[in-house]
């Protein structure tokens, strides 16, 4: 392919380019804001009742315990039950690590591997009865070591939220029991 | 004069060309559809005066669709949230009372950069709330 060939492609690459950024942004997913059945199982995995009424309580011991596991609190609003805290982390996994290293050796491509993360969790409380539900979900948003964000998602392993819930288990009873 | 430099010439026409050659800050303002159209896109009424349980319900039926949320207030009866899934999609919900029987609640949703001005995710969201709170989700003009 000639130079002059190339320069032509590269140049109505760059017309195409633009006209897709003005023009074409993309749109919302159509199930983004639909409820759906595993609405309620995700619910349900995510929520926990305390055989309580005093909401502050379990606020201060899901504060608490977002403390005990790194995490720094950006906001709370008690009088409507909630509590947003968020963490940073390395997101760097010796897999992807190995993965760059054995791509460079062989074909000398450097792929970007994941850098940094930051988790954010929202616990709500909700007094029903003579119960307080409470309610925690999890996100993160990763970067790689180009600085572009490789990941955005939820984080809905169960596994991840039967543990929280019985380390919140433990810290309203030290909250309670004021230790 | 070259191929490449005539390429150049008709890049540089495009990207001034394309739109009007509009200053990013006037996104500051600019609102894409008809504000009044929006606003009733946006806006359900509900048949309650109780704003800390609406507020309650919005945070609760937020996390129902995925969204961590960001920050709540009762006095100004607000919500913010954030849902990750391979996108980000951040909403806000307001909540103020309309005459003495009811309460209006408007959503906004930018979905990356954009706002979101489709009629059918709103829809979508306040017939999840309507469930929630039990009540229908009456549209205003």
């Amino acid at each position: 392919m000639s130079r002059r060939s190339i320069a032509s492609k590269v140049w109505i690459g760059g017309l195409l380019a633009t006209g897709g950024l003005c023009g074409c942004a993309p749109h919302i997913p159509p199930d983004a804001l639909a409820m759906r059945h595993q609405s309620l199982e995700w619910r349900q995995r995510s929520t926990r009742r305390f055989l309580t009424t005093d909401e502050k309580q379990i606020l201060a011991a899901s504060a608490g315990l977002l403390q005990d596991l790194g995490f720094t609190i950006d906001n709370s609003a008690p009088d409507l039950g909630l509590v947003v805290a968020s963490m940073d982390r390395t997101a760097v996994e010796a897999g992807q690590v190995a993965g760059k290293v054995f791509l460079f050796l062989l074909l000398r491509v450097d792929v970007p591997i994941d850098r940094n993360q930051k988790f954010r969790a929202s616990i709500v409380t909700h007094p029903s009865g003579n119960e307080i539900a409470v309610r925690v979900t999890f996100q993160r948003v990763v970067w790689n070591d180009r600085n572009n964000i490789s990941k955005l998602e939820p984080l809905d392993d169960p596994k991840m939220y039967q543990e929280f819930f019985e380390k919140l288990s433990q810290a309203v009873f030290l909250e309670a029991h004021q230790i | 004069m070259t191929r490449s430099s005539v390429g150049f010439g008709l890049y540089c026409l495009c990207v001034c060309a394309v739109p009007a050659c509009q200053s990013s800050k006037a996104e500051l303002l600019k609102a894409d559809a008809s504000a009044v159209k929006l606003r009733s896109i946006q806006t359900r009424a509900f048949d309650t005066t109780d704003k800390t349980a609406t507020l309650r319900t919005v945070m609760a039926t937020l996390q129902d669709l995925g969204f961590v949320i960001d920050s709540a207030d009762d006095m100004i009866g607000s919500v913010s949230a954030t849902k990750l899934n391979r996108y980000q999609l951040k909403m806000t919900v307001i909540v103020r009372p309309r005459g003495t029987t009811q309460l209006l609640v408007r959503a906004n949703a930018q979905y990356g950069l954009r706002a979101v001005e489709d009629p059918q995710p709103y829809q979508q969201f306040f017939d999840a709330l309507g469930k929630a709170m039990f009540l229908a989700a009456q549209e205003v003009d």
